[in-house]
């Protein structure tokens, strides 16, 4: 990736993007769609939008998502 | 389970974050201890949406983003409002000895960021991109929220993308919200 696509694709904005509230309100749910093999980016396009442009959001998702699969109960 | 958790995600993050050993541990307990007290306050709210330890997680998850974030809050490796601009081409992975091809993308960009952001988004993109401050960290150096700090920049990225399309630096995006 050149300067022009990394800074072409950090200024995209999804107007479906649903925030960080509402991203870190449902996380659990949709991490389990994930883990369970749904098409959550389907079913929730603007969830998944925000966790493509928010690293943060993004990161409790990839350590939600760890956690429940490493889970033993 | 939720200290596991905590050291797990801990674990997973540490390597990236410059946090080891004992400090790390530490964050890790201090995050399942406030997670537990999350949980307590928030029972109520579980609407059985997911497994209960899904829900659980969630909190440990967002007890050690907190914690990290607060962590360089104390250690910052860059001053949260220092500007320096010749950062900038590196920052989106261009090389150095090639800066000179993109001096002119990266020019418009900053007149753009001074001229068509407000006080606070120019902040906000100084902390974060050009300083490369974790954004959780710029929450609690601003007494703010990540979903207000990350609105803030969302606002930003529309506003350069933009001025930079306009100037014919970059295609036209699709319409952003307001």
């Amino acid at each position: 990736m050149n300067g022009w696509s990394a800074l072409d694709r950090f200024l995209r904005t999804d107007p479906q993007d649903v925030g960080c509230g509402e991203a870190m309100e449902m996380l659990h749910v949709y991490v389990e769609l994930v883990a369970s093999g749904e098409p959550a980016e389907q079913r929730y396009p603007g969830f998944a939008a925000h966790l493509q442009a928010c690293g943060p959001c993004g990161e409790d998702f990839e350590g939600l998502l760890a956690a429940i699969r490493g889970r033993v109960d | 389970m939720l200290v596991r958790v905590a050291l797990g995600e801990a674990a997973r993050r540490g390597p990236r974050l410059r946090i080891t050993g004992p400090e790390l541990d530490d964050l890790a307990h201090q995050a399942a201890a406030d997670a537990l007290m999350a949980i307590t306050g928030k029972l109520g709210q579980f609407r059985g949406e997911s497994r209960f330890t899904t829900w659980a997680y969630k909190f440990v998850i967002f007890e050690v983003s907190a914690k990290i974030g607060r962590h360089f809050w104390r250690h910052p490796a860059v001053s949260l409002d220092a500007e320096d601009w010749e950062r900038l081409p590196g920052r989106f992975g261009v090389d150095p000895a090639h800066q000179a091809e993109w001096g002119d993308l990266f020019a418009a960009l900053r007149r753009a960021v001074d001229s068509e952001l407000t006080a606070r988004q120019r902040e906000v993109f100084v902390a974060i991109v050009l300083n490369d401050v974790p954004l959780d960290t710029l929450v609690i150096h601003l007494g703010s929220s990540r979903n207000a700090i990350y609105q803030v920049l969302f606002d930003a990225r529309r506003k350069l993308r933009a001025a930079l399309a306009a100037g014919g630096y970059l295609g036209h995006d699709s319409v952003g919200r307001s």
